[in-house]
This record gives structure tokens, C-alpha cells and sequence, in this order.
């Protein structure tokens, strides 16, 4: 599977967020991308989604479902824990497995992995930010697809939370799948390749993720 | 759970928790229409004859009092993002949350009006009448104001707009909806004639409904 960007360029409420951007990311390989406040990253990320319109160039992905658009084949974690605060932890996760998926999810072990098992019937207006971003990842856990689309993914965490974080996203490409993560920290995974919005005249790629 | 089953019920279970306002549509119908005869005096025959009238206008504003939140809150919580990620088409996915919340808005006033009627002198046949009407026309209802919430997803006082978009377009259904109620009580024309026309607005607006809402989202969205 290989997601890749020729010449892509975005524009929001008519102004040119980004232009000329190619890169392309196979299965296994991860792409941080930076640049500085409104650089475009989380806009990349939502054009990947489907929710932008690619305004010039091609967005392509190799070897994924031909049925279903890029959007249906990935899973986004966002700012917004997209949680209902009078829903329980468990009917929260139910209800995205549910969503996400037609056969029946299992959401112990997603719950278990992100160590939120005993709070499952706890409605989720009590969690704290931390709580509700490991109940989000573990919606990325409980139903597979294969592109993983992170908007600052550690913010909110400790530390013990970003270590978890990082071995999931070490499973998930061990597993064939693809992340590209917006972010200003550190990433925590090695040889991935590093995307930067703000390199003029053009973004690139000024990583390839080789050692 | 198929998708649809999914937010069908997801919404449903929102809407009967604390602060979900599954009761406040009922509740709201309930006061206005209560508050009607003590606006108008003991007059009984003039109530007899305005009654379907003023359950009609109250049903009208009592189904539009949550639906600014059908949208907006699933938009201000990211859910809507996932949702337009999810592999069901969107134009179900519209239709389920607004059959979710015509349940826990329009039902409960259908469950109301025979009770409330009494307050309005209305006999049992005009709420045998009222009852079919509100049965068919406050689907159109939910229906149409799924294309003013779509609109106004992602404004903050969308509330407002959201009455001004909704409420013309919804004048056939009032129109219709009373003269069914009215032909019924008091004649000259055979109750079937408006309520047929109803049943008809009723069905353009589940098919046109979640079709102009769903577009509207996703210009919304951009």
C-alpha cells in the first residue's frame, strides 16, 4: 500500500495555504509533518481525510480498497476527542467500534491497552483531558484501518501515556499500516521521514526515513 | 450493529440522558398550548375551533427547539469529522439521527395532544383526526428542519437562523395539517382531501430532507 501526493497545493477561504507539496509514504513508514502555526499541517491531514478539496495536483493511494475513498480507510485523531460527555467510557468506544465497523467489536482489549478498563461505565464528562485522548486512541485500536491520521497526537499525555502511544504506532506499522502525524514534539519513532510545510519555495520531504 | 443502528441508538440514548432534551419539546407544548385558554377566556366553542390551530403552531415550535443541537453538537465535539469518515452514506446517516429525533420529540407530542385536547374542548372525534395528522405531519417537520440545521452547523447562534430558514418552508405542512384536523370537526370538505396532501409533503420532505442536508454538511464541512 502506498499513499503518495504529486504537486498537491490546498487553499482555504481563497488563500494558498500550501502548493507544490509531493511526497510518498508506503506501508510501514510513518511521516511527521511540521512547520509553524497555520503552515497547513492540520489542513494536509483533512484533505487526506476527504474534508478538504484538493485544490490542484493528485492524492492517490496504491494497493487500498478500490471501493472506498481514502477517507473510509483511515482513522483520524484530532484536538476534539469527538466524546459524548453524558455517555459512558464504553458506550462511547461502542458506539465509534459500532460505527466504524459491521461485525462486532471487541472493546475490552482496546480499553485494557489504553488502561482505561475499570472506568468503563464511567460517564465520560468526569475523564480528564489525558483519559479522554486515551479513550479516543482507543478507538484507533478497536477497529482496524490502515492509515492512521495523528493532529498532535501526545498533547494531553504524560509521559507514561506518550510511551504507550509510541508502541502502538510501532504495532501499527509493524503491522503494514501507515501514520502521518502533525506534530511539534518528538514523534517517538525512528526513521520516519520528516515533511516541512514552511521550506520555501516548496515544502519537502527533508527526511526520506532511511538511517 | 450496522452503522445506522449504531447512531440511531447512540442518539437516542443522548437524548434521554441528563441535559439531552428528549422531554423539553413535549414540556414546551405542553405550557403554550396550557397557556392558551387563559389567554383566550372560557370561550368554549371559540377553543373548539382554534384548537387544532394552536396545537399545530405549538407542535411547529415545539419540534424546532432542539433541532439547532442535531448538527451542531456532533460538529463542536469532532464527532462529525469521524462521521464523514464512516463508510455509510452520509444521506442515511442524516436520515437516522433525524429519526432519532423526530422519536424523542415528535412521538412524545403525538402521545400528548389526546390529553392536551381536552384542555382545548376538542371531542374525540377531532382528536382521533389531530392524532392521524400529527402521526404524519410531524415527520415533515423533523425532515425539513434537517436541511436549516445542516445550514447552520457551524454557526454559534444557529438557533436562530435555523427558524427563520425553517419556519416558511414548513407553512404547506401547518397549512394542510390544520385543515385535515379542521375538515374533520367541522367540514365542508372530506378530511381525506388536505390529510392525502399532507401524507404527500410528508414524503417529499423524507426523500428531499436528508439529501439536501447531507449536501449541505459537506459544503459545511470544507
Amino acid at each position: 500500500m502506498r499513499l503518495s501526493a504529486t504537486d498537491l497545493a490546498c487553499r482555504r477561504g481563497g488563500r494558498e495555504v500550501f502548493a507544490g507539496l509531493s511526497f510518498s509514504l508506503a506501508s510501514g513508514e510513518a511521516m511527521a509533518i511540521r512547520g509553524r502555526n497555520g503552515a497547513g499541517k492540520s489542513s494536509l491531514l483533512r484533505m487526506v481525510m476527504g474534508l478538504i478539496r484538493v485544490a490542484a495536483g493528485r492524492l492517490a493511494l496504491e494497493g487500498g480498497d478500490p471501493e472506498m475513498t481514502l477517507g473510509e480507510q483511515a482513522h483520524y485523531l484530532g484536538h476534539q476527542d469527538a466524546l459524548k460527555p453524558s455517555l459512558s467510557v464504553g458506550e462511547n468506544l461502542r458506539f465509534w467500534a459500532g460505527f466504524f465497523s459491521a461485525a462486532e467489536a471487541d472493546i475490552g482489549a482496546p480499553l485494557a491497552a489504553v488502561g482505561l478498563e475499570e472506568l468503563i461505565d464511567l460517564p465520560a464528562t468526569y475523564l480528564s483531558a489525558g483519559q479522554r485522548r486515551r479513550l479516543s486512541i482507543a478507538r484507533l485500536l478497536a477497529v482496524k484501518r490502515p492509515i492512521w491520521l495523528l493532529d498532535e497526537p501526545a498533547s494531553t499525555l504524560d509521559a507514561a501515556a506518550q510511551e504507550k502511544l509510541g508502541e502502538f504506532m510501532r504495532a501499527h506499522l509493524a503491522g503494514g499500516g501507515l501514520i502521518m502525524a502533525a506534530t511539534h514534539g518528538v514523534l517517538g519513532l525512528d526513521g520516519a521521514q520528516e515533511l516541512r510545510l514552511d521550506q520555501s519555495p516548496s515544502p519537502q520531504v527533508v527526511k526520506d526515513g532511511s538511517p | 450493529m450496522s452503522p445506522l443502528a449504531a447512531i440511531l441508538f447512540r442518539d437516542l440514548r443522548i437524548a434521554v440522558r441528563v441535559g439531552g432534551g428528549a422531554l423539553i419539546g413535549v414540556l414546551f407544548f405542553l405550557v403554550v398550548v396550557t397557556l392558551t385558554p387563559f389567554a383566550l377566556g372560557p370561550d368554549i366553542a371559540l377553543l373548539q375551533r382554534i384548537g387544532p390551530a394552536i396545537l399545530w403552531l405549538a407542535a411547529l415550535l415545539a419540534s424546532l427547539l432542539a433541532l439547532d443541537r442535531l448538527f451542531a453538537a456532533d460538529h463542536q465535539d469532532g464527532s462529525l469529522d469521524l462521521i464523514l469518515m464512516g463508510r455509510a452514506p452520509l444521506e442515511l446517516v442524516v436520515a437516522a439521527k433525524a429519526l432519532a429525533h423526530w422519536l424523542t420529540t415528535g412521538l412524545p407530542l403525538i402521545i400528548a395532544a389526546p390529553l392536551i385536547g381536552l384542555l382545548l374542548n376538542l371531542d374525540g372525534r377531532a382528536e382521533a383526526a389531530l392524532v392521524l395528522t400529527f402521526l404524519v405531519g410531524t415527520p415533515a417537520l423533523t425532515f425539513i428542519g434537517l436541511i436549516g440545521a445542516a445550514i447552520a452547523v457551524t454557526l454559534r447562534r444557529g438557533g436562530l437562523l435555523l427558524a427563520v430558514l425553517v419556519l416558511p418552508l414548513t407553512v404547506p405542512v401547518l397549512i394542510f395539517g390544520v385543515a385535515a384536523a379542521n375538515a374533520a370537526m367541522v367540514g365542508p370538505v372530506p378530511f381525506g382531501t388536505p390529510f392525502t396532501i399532507l401524507c404527500a409533503l410528508t414524503l417529499a420532505s423524507l426523500v428531499v430532507g436528508p439529501f439536501a442536508a447531507a449536501a449541505a454538511l459537506r459544503q459545511e464541512m470544507e
